[in-house]
């Protein structure tokens, strides 16, 4: 997944991983809020997200393997609600040009079943580039 | 276990060989000779490919006789797009309100650096 943000990568970086700012975009579409979110952001520390939705709850964990302020950051993620088997491992690469910053993240998951259990799923935090970027859409192999 | 066509479908157009004749059958329906034309391949292998496809209701026209063309049947692929689909729009979502949240944070340290200008502009004075 690859995006390009009108903002430094400092900036950025803060977002994704300061809680007071976390909450403010992260899976809050209307009638849905963060009820947990805790970041203890250093390499070992553990984060927790849970959103609270008109009639449902979901809830995610994980740890930090890389901290590299404001370029890098390396955690697992597993969802309360074990969509897939394992952790997946989250690697997102902050690159800066011109004042705007090119956000990439690849998220690897235990083997390729389970990815494609994963893509087959309806989970949420999957992304879709359209039909002809598919190839693009699918995870490596760990 | 209940087979999901989203399964057959995913794993249809995992291949980019089946990716690509479901791209000319877009345009009208073929033959399989038509079809196997523009790769270095044995016509029994796009025939396995053809199977794949069919199988997963992306293709129809194979069944009662192997010389009939092959046509794109759109209901498959667009269960698959929705689902993409649906995952986009949640992204899209996301990075909206992580833009407005940007724009906000980097107009607060425009103010931040004003303020501080101005105290340096009355240090320097003397």
């Amino acid at each position: 997944m690859t995006r390009v943000f009108n903002a430094p990568a400092t900036l950025v970086f803060d977002a994704w991983t300061k809680p007071e700012l976390i909450k403010r975009w992260l899976g809050v579409r209307t009638g849905w809020t963060m009820a947990v979110c805790e970041v203890d952001l250093r390499v070992g520390g553990a984060y927790r997200f849970v959103w609270r939705g008109p009639d449902m709850t979901m809830g995610m964990r994980g740890a930090y393997r890389e901290v590299v302020p404001p370029v890098r950051l390396v955690s697992t993620e597993k969802f309360d609600e074990a969509w897939y088997e394992g952790e997946a491992v989250d690697t997102m690469v902050l690159v800066e040009r011109d004042g705007k910053t090119t956000v990439t993240t690849t998220v690897r998951y235990v083997s390729r079943e389970v990815r494609d259990a994963v893509i087959k799923s309806g989970m949420a935090t999957g992304v879709a580039e359209g039909y002809d970027k598919l190839a693009e859409l699918l995870p490596s192999l760990a | 276990m209940r087979a999901d066509p989203l399964d057959a479908t995913f794993a249809a157009l995992a291949d980019p060989t089946r990716r690509a004749i479901l791209a000319r059958l877009a345009s009208g329906e073929a033959s399989v000779t038509e079809l196997a034309k523009p790769f270095a391949m044995s016509q029994p292998a796009i025939s396995k490919h053809l199977k794949v496809l069919e199988r997963a209701g992306l293709i129809s026209g194979g069944r009662e006789a192997q010389r009939r063309p092959r046509r794109i049947e759109g209901e498959a692929l667009a269960v698959a797009t929705g689902w993409l689909e649906r995952y986009r729009e949640v992204w899209e979502g996301n990075f909206q309100r992580l833009d407005t949240l940007l724009e906000e944070l980097k107009a607060n340290e425009a103010k931040r650096e004003a303020k501080r200008g101005g105290k340096k502009r009355k240090g320097e004075k003397k």
